[in-house]
């Protein structure tokens, strides 16, 4: 039986993924908007178990610790989560060494998101992709427009400008083994003003792997504009869904309703 | 007293995520990385990641392609997955021709790069993807109350391809062409896709093997 496909999606017969994402800090999860006040938000264990009910596609655990005490914390957080979350688990956060990225799998995380290493040190995305498979390494950009029609690279919670230009960059990713594109808008982040439509399709056409949209989520519109005018693969939210108002389950039904291909939960 | 599932521990990825999933499908689970094990288990889990000559040359590290084929004659219920499930072919086409286990007729060879229209597309295929049926009937299988359409999370860039039609339990669709999802022979079962990976409709169908006897 041949599948509807009315909508916009190129992506094969891929799922489009619905991905709550959380900010962690020493084993708690943390809120704040572009990146700062944060302010304490719960147990990462027990919101992705909610998730996971929920009928989330995957998780996404960013760990803003900046210590090795913090870093063993999400190594404990990644185990319980393996423990009770039966999907995939994509964490990121001070990715440094191989050795970071053996442990992040060994506790249970199914993907390793690299963000500023990749920045500092390109060609330790090419290590990492070769010692254990580009399915498992995520390059995450976090990218700000600088001019009409430019955007660059920000690090450090999006508080450092690199100067680099980011479509070319996440092309550049993508030759050295990344799997994915986690791709977040320093601009829309908590904001729920919506994603970067264009920055997200800029990226999205440019490469070949999967594009996940970060950065703006407030409403079901957003989700469909991003998807259809800016060809992203997958949709990451915080915001949206941590302060209880809006259900992944509730996403994924607009999304249907709009015939995009989510999965039925 | 619950089922049993023996999971084979050689060295190959996480196998937690296995293990908790079929816990939490009902079961009661040995992990083992010794050989002698294998003749007491009731049913077999062999998971795996990597590469299918990776995967073949830790099993032999480990002595335990003899006492799996020793397993598998004793009609017990055997699981392989993703590369586990690859490995059960005659051979794999990952880094040269390298042999398998030859428990299922076929081989296992590269996703192609590109569609059937020939537009390039993403391999590793990486994502959740549907499950459709083929001639065989799902009925008292793994995939018994899954219907097809639902959708199961895969990671792979190889595929298996049975000689026999016959031993294709599912496929799901890639660029306009199937891939094997999941294979069948006797007691043996094989999903390309990661069941513990797969959300409520993994769990059932982990809950079905376990029923499996």
């Amino acid at each position: 039986m041949p599948r509807r496909r009315s909508l916009y999606w190129p992506h094969n017969m891929l799922k489009m993924r619905i991905i709550p994402c959380l900010d962690v800090h020493d084993g708690r999860v943390v809120k704040g908007v572009n990146f700062v006040d944060l302010v304490d938000a719960g147990d990462p264990v027990e919101q992705a178990t909610i998730y996971d009910a929920q009928g989330a596609d995957e998780l996404c655990f960013l760990d803003i610790t900046a210590t090795h005490e913090g870093r063993e914390s999400m190594y404990e957080v990644i185990r319980r989560t393996a423990d009770v979350c039966f999907m995939p688990l994509t964490v990121g956060g001070g990715v440094r060494t191989t050795e970071d990225v053996r442990n992040l799998l060994l506790a249970g995380a199914d993907k390793v998101s690299i963000n500023t290493t990749a920045v500092t040190r390109p060609e330790f995305v090419a290590e990492a992709a070769e010692k254990f498979g580009r399915q498992c390494i995520v390059v995450a950009i976090d990218a700000k427009r600088t001019a009409p029609g430019r955007f660059e690279i920000f690090t450090h919670g999006g508080r450092a400008p690199t100067g680099i230009e980011a479509i070319g960059w996440a092309e550049r990713m993508v030759e050295l083994g990344a799997g994915e594109i986690l791709l977040t808008s320093v601009d829309r982040e908590g904001t729920r003003k919506g994603f970067d439509i264009a920055l997200t399709r800029a990226v999205a056409d440019a490469v070949r792997v999967p594009v996940i949209a970060s950065g703006g989520m407030g409403t079901f519109e957003h989700l469909l504009k991003v998807t259809q005018d800016g060809h992203a693969h997958a949709v990451a939210m915080a915001h949206v869904l941590h302060y209880g108002e809006t259900k992944v389950g509730e996403v994924r039904a607009h999304a249907l309703a709009a015939g995009l291909p989510v999965r039925a939960a | 007293m619950s089922a049993k599932a023996t999971v084979i521990d050689y060295g190959s990825g996480n196998i937690f995520s296995i293990s908790h999933a079929l816990e939490h499908s009902g079961a009661t689970i040995e992990l083992t990385a010794d050989p002698k094990r294998l003749a007491e288990a009731e049913r077999l889990v062999l998971p795996g990641v990597g590469a299918f000559g990776k995967a073949m040359e830790q099993l032999r590290a480990c002595n335990f392609i003899e006492p799996i084929l020793r397993f598998v004659e004793t009609g017990r219920p055997f699981l392989g997955i993703c590369v586990g499930m690859q490995v059960m072919m005659d051979y794999g086409e990952e880094f040269g021709r390298q042999d398998g286990l030859g428990l299922v007729a076929g081989h296992v060879s590269a996703i192609p790069p590109t569609d059937a229209d020939g537009a390039p597309h993403p391999v590793p295929h990486i994502g959740w993807n549907a499950l459709d049926a083929t001639e065989q009937d799902w009925q008292g299988t793994i995939l018994d109350r899954v219907g097809p359409e639902t959708a199961v999370y895969f990671v792979h860039s190889f595929a298996a391809v049975p000689d026999s039609q016959g031993h294709i339990l599912a496929t799901c669709d890639y660029g306009s062409r199937p891939v094997t999802a999941a294979i069948t022979k006797d007691n043996m079962v094989g999903t390309q896709f990661h069941p513990e990976k797969s959300g409520p409709a993994g769990l059932r169908i982990l809950e079905n093997f376990i029923a499996s006897a």
